[in-house]
């Protein structure tokens, strides 16, 4: 294999783990500030990406889609949050899987009745539609070019939220001690509204931005639901910069595992999370507790 | 834990002869769909060991069950086979996965152990998907194992096969459920209790609960086989979907439906739900839709399950 | 004469801050060994430190001459050292007699005991005396659920004893108890001490006097002064720091 096809291979590694690091960042900060496990997460990720390819089907194209998908996003996870999820903070775990999976069912049977139960594949807007030179004889797509740098844009803005501003330390707050939100003078509610609206968000725009790459099926949120599991086992819980680097790595392994290892491929992330359980159970970036 | 007691047991013995007695009223096709549900049950009663037991959320359980059920295909595949092989055979199959998942995923707890086991399940899943183990991602139809001990092999007529399943899915319920009950009384089920109960308290008093969990682990990945070892000599078709995450789910389901503080909880969640989703079929083609709604009123309006509504 | 439980120079740092700055005890079978000192001393990670809870920054943990260091906490309850919590930690869906049971028949059950049933009648009288003892014997049926903050610390007790320790290691035992029930548990330490080693740590001054045999005084992390009652009693360094506050 050429350098330039290894360069190729690794833009592409790095694209799959910034996709990972919009959904899984979410679930993260969900965890983390709420206390809830959310598998309904890859659901939200599946109605992003459907969103994005009914707004195609109208004639409209991602400009429509990515505002869409971030302002409907944050409504539909506020209203989550205020009618559904805020009653199962002291709940079992058990009865928080039991919730979000009726969730999943409903999401799903709700995409099966407006778009059907068929696999459909999405434009790729024609501006982008265009090869990138990077290395002599080698180009790249001028779409995941964008989605990269868009993912990054995102990644910057979200730790530039968490570390600068009040809202980010009334965050950073809440996923170490809860009750120290209150003294931060911050209503805590509005803290679990915002975390969980923007939760939802991030992952209904990794399904825009993802529909013109991977097109859109039903039950498309479950891959990826689960190999954010495995990013944020291996990040550490609750730590959005664990989900940075993990995201990267998970999705650089899991690319070039499937170039130099066809046989098994799908195995690698799970035998790095294995890795990581046995090395450091608390995950690679989980921040010591005393 | 709980147990159900004598007025209880009388209450399951009766709906056990209701079900023994089915093929004497019942078409063939409820005959088969008593069959199916039992399975359900059967996997569900299972899980119940850990989540009952040492208090363990598995969303990986069902990876356990498919193994098992894959192993009947092994076998049976290769050359005729009695049941008692393909039973032992799945057990072990079962139990030898959850040791190995366990291992791994016992290092965490929590919301970490419901993902960890979670994912390691779905790499069982893409296992049997993507490689030659499962003989396809469209799963394959096996013959199912003759019934039969020592080369003896008793020949059913196709007519009388659902009666049969029913019968030995409703025996090998009936097994389980008495052992994982004897389980309970016995030294090593009273210690599970206790991890369940403040895993902290029994460390500091000298049980090493790591051990513990790992041996209810692995029983009960063996359990799970046992019960996909069922659902291959019922449906007599296997395919990577019986290892995905959603079967797991709706285990968890039946335990909570049927009140999760029981050990007979999810034998009635697992008929409960069967029933129900069979209901809405008659209703209505999108079944998902009404059992979707009915988890989301049970967890929002029965927080302690339907079972513990009679306390 | 070595001691059951050794312990020397253990550390235990938390961020940069030292818990316990380096302190070396001994307990001795027929010792009652006391440990007193201002809220944040160090004395409950000392506990915590010898009961294997948490492993030490640096230092070593002997028990009966053999290196513990580093073990995980169940080891040294199987080595016989017992603990009680400061916060009670019972099983609150279980009855008095099933927390007690069930703590008789963890230490010393090997593999092959496992899957016999769980009412043997060893571990029953062992858990019925050890209730008599710290007089709960009146509530051995009841949930723990509906105890008294009092009984439930005697149930906390009656745990520890009925794994029959040598080495008991008792976190504020005392706390939350009335009058009457202090009292009987106070004599219990004492006949405990003829053939265990106990530790214990007291913020009541009368009772810490009255039982122990030896005395360790604590502040920052750090031994202030160690010695008998009387010797503690007289020492102008404990009295400037620790006594004349509490007084």
């Amino acid at each position: 294999m050429t350098a330039a096809a290894l360069l190729v291979q690794i833009l592409n590694g790095l694209q799959y783990g910034l996709l990972l690091f919009l959904i899984s960042s979410g679930l993260t900060l969900i965890f983390g500030v709420l206390g809830v496990i959310n598998l309904a997460h890859g659901s939200l990720f599946m109605v992003g990406a459907y969103v994005t390819f009914m707004v195609a089907n109208a004639g409209f194209g991602l400009w429509l889609a990515i505002p869409l998908a971030l302002i409907g996003g944050t409504a539909l996870g506020v209203l989550l949050e205020r009618f559904l999820f805020r009653r199962f903070y002291h709940r079992a775990h058990l009865d928080q899987v039991l919730l979000t999976f009726a969730l999943i069912l409903l999401f799903e049977e709700g995409r099966s009745a407006i778009a059907g139960n068929d696999f459909h594949s999405v434009a790729i807007p024609a501006f982008l539609d265009v090869p990138v030179p990077i290395a002599a004889g080698f180009a790249y797509s001028a779409y995941r070019l964008a989605v990269l740098a868009a993912c990054l844009v995102v990644a910057m803005l979200m730790f530039a939220t968490i570390e600068r501003t009040r809202a980010g330390a009334a965050i950073r707050a809440a996923a170490e001690k809860p009750e120290m939100v209150d003294l931060l003078g911050m209503d805590a509610r509005r803290v679990h509204m915002l975390v969980f609206g923007a939760g939802t968000a991030l992952a209904m725009l990794g399904g825009a931005l993802a529909a013109p790459l991977y097109s859109v099926y039903p039950n498309m949120g479950d891959g990826f639901l689960i190999v954010s599991f495995v990013v944020v086992v291996v990040g550490g819980l609750g730590s959005v910069a664990g989900a940075f680097w993990a995201a990267l790595l998970v999705g650089l392994v899991d690319t070039l595992s499937k170039v130099f290892m066809p046989v098994g491929a799908g195995a690698a992330i799970y035998v790095l999370m294995a890795a990581v359980l046995l090395w450091r159970p608390a995950g690679l970036f989980a921040a010591a507790r005393a | 834990m709980l147990i159900a007691g004598r007025a209880g047991h009388l209450a399951l013995a009766a709906l056990a002869l209701a079900l023994a007695c089915m093929p004497l009223f019942a078409s063939p096709y409820y005959i088969g769909f008593a069959s199916s549900a039992l399975v359900a049950a059967l996997f569900a009663l299972s899980l119940q060991l850990l989540v009952g037991g040492g208090g363990m959320v598995s969303l990986g359980h069902a990876a356990f069950f498919g193994v098992g059920a894959y192993a009947v295909w092994w076998l049976t595949s290769a050359s005729p086979t009695a049941i008692v092989a393909t039973l032992a055979a799945a057990a072990f199959a079962g139990g030898i996965a959850a040791l190995g998942v366990g291992a791994l995923a016992l290092r965490t707890k929590g919301f970490f152990f419901l993902m960890t086991t979670l994912a390691f399940g779905q790499m069982l899943f893409f296992v049997f998907h993507d490689t030659k183990l499962g003989g396809g991602a469209d799963g394959v139809f096996i013959t199912r194992p003759d019934f039969g001990m020592f080369g003896l092999v008793w020949d059913i007529p196709r007519r009388q096969r659902p009666a049969v399943l029913l019968w030995l899915n409703l025996g090998m319920l009936v097994a389980m459920y008495a052992g994982i009950a004897v389980l309970f009384r016995t030294l090593f089920g009273r210690a599970l209790l206790g991890i369940r109960a403040n895993e902290h308290r029994m460390r500091a008093l000298g049980m090493p609960t790591h051990w513990y969990k790992l041996a209810a682990f692995t029983l009960a990945g063996a359990l799970a086989g046992i019960a996909g070892h069922q659902w291959a000599m019922t449906e007599a078709f296997v395919s990577p979907e019986l290892l995905g995450w959603h079967r797991s789910a709706l285990a968890l389901l039946a335990i909570v439906l049927g009140g999760a503080g029981w050990l007979h909880g999810p034998i009635i969640g697992a008929l409960a739900f069967a029933a129900l989703g069979e209901a809405a079929g008659l209703v209505t083609e999108r079944q998902h839709l009404v059992e979707g709604a009915v988890i989301l009123l049970v967890v929002l309006a029965f927080p302690r399950g339907l079972g513990a509504l009679r306390r | 004469m070595t001691g059951l439980l050794e312990a020397a120079n253990l550390v235990r740092r938390f961020g940069g801050l030292a818990a316990v700055g380096g302190v070396s005890v001994a307990l001795r079978r027929g010792c009652l060994h006391a440990v007193i000192g201002p809220n944040g001393a160090g004395k409950s990670t000392l506990v915590n430190l010898l009961s294997g809870e948490l492993p030490p920054t640096s230092g070593t943990i002997r028990i009966g001459g053999e290196d513990a260091t580093g073990w995980p906490n169940w080891r040294f309850a199987r080595a016989g050292i017992g603990r009680s919590f400061q916060r009670t930690n019972v099983l609150r869906d279980m009855t008095a007699m099933e927390n007690v049971r069930l703590a008789a028949q963890i230490r010393g059950t090997r593999a092959r005991h496992l899957f016999r049933f769980a009412g043997s009648e060893a571990g029953l009288r062992r858990a019925a005396a050890a209730l008599e003892r710290v007089g709960l014997g009146g509530h051995a049926s009841r949930d723990a659920a509906i105890l008294s903050h009092g009984q439930l610390r005697q149930l906390e007790i009656a745990m520890v004893l009925a794994t029959d320790p040598t080495v008991l290691l008792l976190d504020e035992p005392l706390a939350g108890m009335g009058a009457e029930e202090a009292e009987r548990i106070a004599t219990l330490l004492r006949a405990l001490a003829t053939d265990h080693a106990v530790l214990l740590i007291e913020h009541d001054m009368d009772v810490v006097f009255a039982v122990a045999d030896t005395l360790t005084v604590m502040v920052d992390g750090l031994v202030l002064d160690e010695g008998t009652p009387a010797h503690i009693r007289g020492s102008a360094r404990v009295r400037d720091a620790y006594l004349g506050h509490a007084a």
